[in-house]
């Protein structure tokens, strides 16, 4: 369009940037008014010992409906699972079902103090001892604390678990070993639970390799982090292997559980020889990702660690009442109360709803969704491992790149005209302009099957104006950002002094 | 679709999974239930709670009960914001990063500092991650902790500090606050930061000006976590030196949801700007010219620098810091200046009309805000359980959190409660 089409008023409604809430409103507007006070006021700067607040934070004036105008537009620049296809590769960005929004918020749930006697909170301790036995049932793996608040948290507490494990043998250890295909979180969690990162490389399979990997192990080390199935997509056929060899000097088994769309009611973790792993409630069991939060990362280890858990933990009595307890060498805590608990009722919901055959069929449904795609796909893009794959499968972007001088980066900016949220891109590293993607068994065949035909024609643009993809995305509220400038030139707030 | 994979039975797909370790049975798990079935089998479980607002509840110690404007969760359940990840693809994430930017900046505004994060999953944690960037910026291995601060925060502390990456050290408290000699004796040149709370566990104000001058003078950092509710009439810690402020904001408007999820802020000085942990949002242009706001920082993150991140830490709680962003937004600075003047005055109220029972000792004589913990007499514990009976959750029973302080009941008002109903909490009280 122009700047002079009729069609399109100057002063139409913008669907890109809008003036910050600061910046919106009025000095007079209000929303909420504050109750008179029934009780006889206090005079703050003594009861408050001289630190009564001299001058007011800045705050925005605005009435409800300004609010209302004002998250509705920043809404309608947003993209989430309803809006299209969000094949986000380890992500798993599946349906989010709306009974469990509805559900999280009874005031039974709600409304419940962490301090209350357990007495009156016997439907949630009952409600998160239902989950953590389901966990402990998908996974294999015994004993569960909820308490992680994602995957990273998930993952330290378990190390920390692994830590206190050593410790009590007269050894902590000192090193953990981490595949090359491993998502940054495992080398990020090692460093802050106080251990050395030994990485190994994959095979030409892009599993483990068993020789890199003994070669590593010896008595210093504290554990194997490992993804499985992988980045890649591939269950790593040497599992039994794997865990075997870490076991044999001591060491434990970690699973990175981001992966654990793909396996439900088939193979479970914790008989592949694993010790422990993190869940994502956010990714396989439905709960929404929140635009990055809040999720849930609970942890099921096996009943040699168990008596490490940090706590409290809610327990069922011999009597069928619940209460809570505490192991006898545990870890302490990673956060405040219980968990994330508005994510456990969520995600129970969906356990209950899906049932052990429902938990199944999606895990199946998942790969064979990323099989479909993969197998229309890997012609026109290459795909550098080239197994039946599970939930997810990396393609490369690197013919794009050498033939038309397109990187992945412009196909997945591309796919944005078309409606569609890009892949995971440039992970794992050890694909050369990987596209890495994970379709979920709530896309429909025909999202799959726009999803491939898109893709293609994307494919076909790059040859024919690889200039189009290099400018995209050209629909959406804003383009390409100067990433640069944000970093060269931080501006993290608005100031007061700043307004128009 | 099958066919199209070259597959007769879906089994096939699986055939990389080893023979040894498939399941070969069905989960143990019941069979799947309806909508409807889900929904009662839920709603079961939840009339198997009592929440707060089938009772009188003066619980805080941490998680409180305020009132949340109806705008907030109208927000809150906008699909866009609630289905979306982690904003990674900014030209489709203008919703999430622009409020992200406008949380920050609202945080900044509350706590008097430069710089904040996008939120992190509580004030633990925020608090434990507020130690380590503490050891990372000064190089030094030591913390203090106020023995004042949370117990839950203090155990979650020392859980991460068995890493080894730093030393945890305990400051003893006296009438409910940290002695400032006290302190002063623990400081040293190995100390990376003082950490205190204000209000504290027992809802004291600390001296923060003197206790961040002690932690100044041996040259570590003076962290603070504060309740962010009482930022309208509390004096914000930028003001007594704090370099890094944290805190839980559950407050606002989040609900307890037994506790979680809520959020954890965090916010420095510019200085320290490269050591935060977490996710940062920052203003920058597109190749049209126009304002857009863009994860920025990255560098510092785990997905770039991996173990030498300054942090393992991959996602906020962005859904909680859209809660507390719409509630700041709906009340403006005069709903919160009059929210904790309510707080504040209608605490003092109770804690007058609980010692005129004749139930209760005061233990302590520190300031406070909005929260205060009384000794009771009796047996706190059925006092407590009496109360239950009578519509009331009577506080938090400490000992039950800590034996070193039985005896002891903590009560936080918000401005949700009634002069009537504290009256009448007090009357039942007294006829115990």
């Amino acid at each position: 369009m122009t700047d002079s089409d009729a069609r399109f008023p100057a002063s139409a409604p913008s669907r890109g940037p809008r003036a910050l809430i600061f910046e919106t409103g009025s000095p007079e507007s209000r929303c909420v008014v504050a109750p008179e006070l029934d009780v006889p006021d206090v005079p703050l700067d003594t009861v408050l010992a001289g630190c009564a607040r001299v001058q007011a934070p800045v705050l925005p004036h605005v009435t409800e409906g300004e609010i209302a105008r004002h998250y509705h537009h920043l809404a309608s620049m947003n993209f989430g699972v309803d809006s299209g296809s969000y094949p986000l590769g380890s992500c798993t960005m599946k349906y989010n079902p709306r009974l469990n929004e509805d559900v999280c918020r009874l005031e039974g749930f709600a409304s419940l103090h962490p301090y209350q006697p357990v007495g009156t909170i016997q439907g949630a301790l009952g409600l998160m001892v239902g989950l953590a036995d389901a966990l402990a049932e998908i996974t294999g793996l015994p004993g569960v604390t909820l308490q992680p608040a994602a995957g990273a948290h998930g993952e330290f507490t378990a190390i920390m678990m692994f830590r206190a494990y050593h410790t009590a043998n007269g050894d902590p250890r000192k090193r953990i070993v981490i595949p090359d295909a491993a998502h940054g979180t495992n080398p990020a969690t090692v460093a802050m639970a106080g251990y050395d990162v030994t990485t190994i490389a994959s095979d030409a399979r892009g599993a483990v390799d068993l020789d890199a990997l003994r070669a590593a192990l010896d008595t210093d080390v504290a554990a194997l982090m490992l993804t499985n199935p992988n980045t890649l997509g591939l269950f790593d056929p040497n599992i039994v292997a794997i865990t075997e060899a870490v076991h044999a000097v001591g060491a434990l088994a970690y699973c990175d559980g981001a992966n654990m769309n793909a396996i439900m009611g088939k193979a479970r973790p914790g008989d592949m020889g694993f010790d422990a792993m993190h869940i994502n409630l956010h990714k396989t069991f439905s709960t929404p990702h929140g635009g990055g939060g809040p999720g849930a990362g609970p942890v099921c280890v096996t009943a040699a660690l168990a008596p490490f858990l940090p706590g409290p933990l809610p327990v069922r009595l011999d009597d069928g009442t619940f209460s809570v307890g505490w192991t006898e060498h545990s870890i302490g805590r990673v956060r405040s109360s219980f968990g994330n608990f508005g994510v456990f009722v969520r995600a129970y919901a969906y356990v209950l709803a899906l049932g052990g055959d429902g938990l199944r069929a999606a895990s199946e449904q998942a790969v064979l969704s990323a099989n479909y795609m993969k197998e229309k796909l890997k012609g026109t893009y290459p795909l550098p491992y080239d197994r039946p794959c599970m939930h997810e499968f990396v393609l490369s972007g690197a013919r794009l790149r050498k033939e038309f001088g397109v990187h992945t980066l412009d196909v997945a900016k591309r796919l944005l005209d078309y409606g569609i949220h890009p892949p995971t891109i440039y992970f794992p590293l050890i694909v050369d302009e990987s596209i890495m993607f994970e379709p979920t068994e709530t896309e429909s065949l025909e999202d799959l099957d726009r999803m491939i035909e898109v893709m293609l024609t994307i494919a076909g643009e790059a040859a024919s104006d690889p200039d189009l993809l290099h400018g995209a995305p050209y629909s959406t509220p804003v383009r390409r950002l100067d990433e640069a400038r944000a970093v060269k030139q931080p501006d993290l707030r608005w100031r007061p002094s700043s307004a128009r | 679709m099958l066919r199209a994979v070259g597959a007769t039975e879906i089994d096939e797909l699986f055939d990389s999974v080893p023979e040894a370790v498939r399941l070969g049975r069905p989960l143990d798990l019941p069979d799947g239930l309806t909508e409807m079935e889900t929904a009662f089998a839920l709603r079961a479980l939840a009339d198997a709670n009592t929440p707060t607002t089938a009772l009188v509840s003066f619980a805080g110690a941490g998680c409180y009960d305020h009132y949340v404007p109806s705008i907030v969760d109208h927000v809150v359940r906008r699909p866009e914001f609630f289905t979306a990840y982690t904003p990674y693809q900014p030209e489709v994430s203008q919703g999430t990063l622009q409020n992200i930017y406008e949380f920050q900046t609202m945080i900044c505004e509350l706590t008097g500092m430069d710089v904040g994060n996008a939120s992190m999953y509580d004030g633990a944690t925020a608090f434990v991650e507020a130690a380590l960037m503490a050891s990372r910026v000064t190089k030094r291995h030591k913390v203090i902790v106020a023995g004042s601060v949370h117990p839950e925060w203090r155990v979650v502390l020392r859980t991460y500090a068995a890493s080894g990456n730093i030393e945890v050290v305990t400051c003893p408290v006296a009438d409910g606050v940290v002695p400032i000699a006290a302190a002063a004796a623990l400081m040293d040149d190995s100390t990376a930061a003082l950490l205190v709370s204000s209000p504290n566990f027992l809802g004291h104000l600390e001296d923060l000006a003197a206790l961040g001058e002690v932690a100044h003078a041996a040259g570590a950092l003076f962290v603070v976590s504060v309740n962010p509710i009482l930022s309208g009439v509390l004096e914000p810690p930028s003001s007594f030196g704090a370099d890094i402020v944290v805190g839980e904001g559950q407050p606002l408007g989040n609900p307890m949801s037994l506790g979680g999820p809520g959020l954890g802020f965090f916010a420095c000085r510019e200085a320290h700007l490269r050591q935060l942990p977490g996710r940062i949002v920052g203003r920058t242009v597109d190749v049209d010219g126009r304002g857009a706001f863009v994860l920025t920082m990255q560098t510092r993150e785990q997905h770039i620098r991996r173990e030498r991140a300054t942090s393992n830490i991959c996602s906020n709680h962005a859904l909680n810091a859209l809660a507390a962003a719409v509630y700041l937004s709906a009340v403006g600075v005069e709903g919160l200046a009059g929210v904790g003047r309510a707080c504040v005055a209608k605490a003092h109220y109770l804690r007058d009309a609980l010692l005129a029972t004749g139930k209760f000792d005061a233990p302590y004589s520190a300031p406070f805000a909005h929260e205060f913990a009384l000794r009771y007499k009796g047996d706190p514990a059925v006092m407590h359980s009496e109360m239950l009976g009578r519509g009331f959750l009577a506080g938090v029973d400490l000992g039950t959190i800590d034996p070193g302080m039985d005896g002891l009941v903590l009560f936080a008002v918000t401005e949700k409660r009634t002069r009537a109903e504290m009256d009448s909490f007090a009357g039942e009280v007294a006829s115990l």
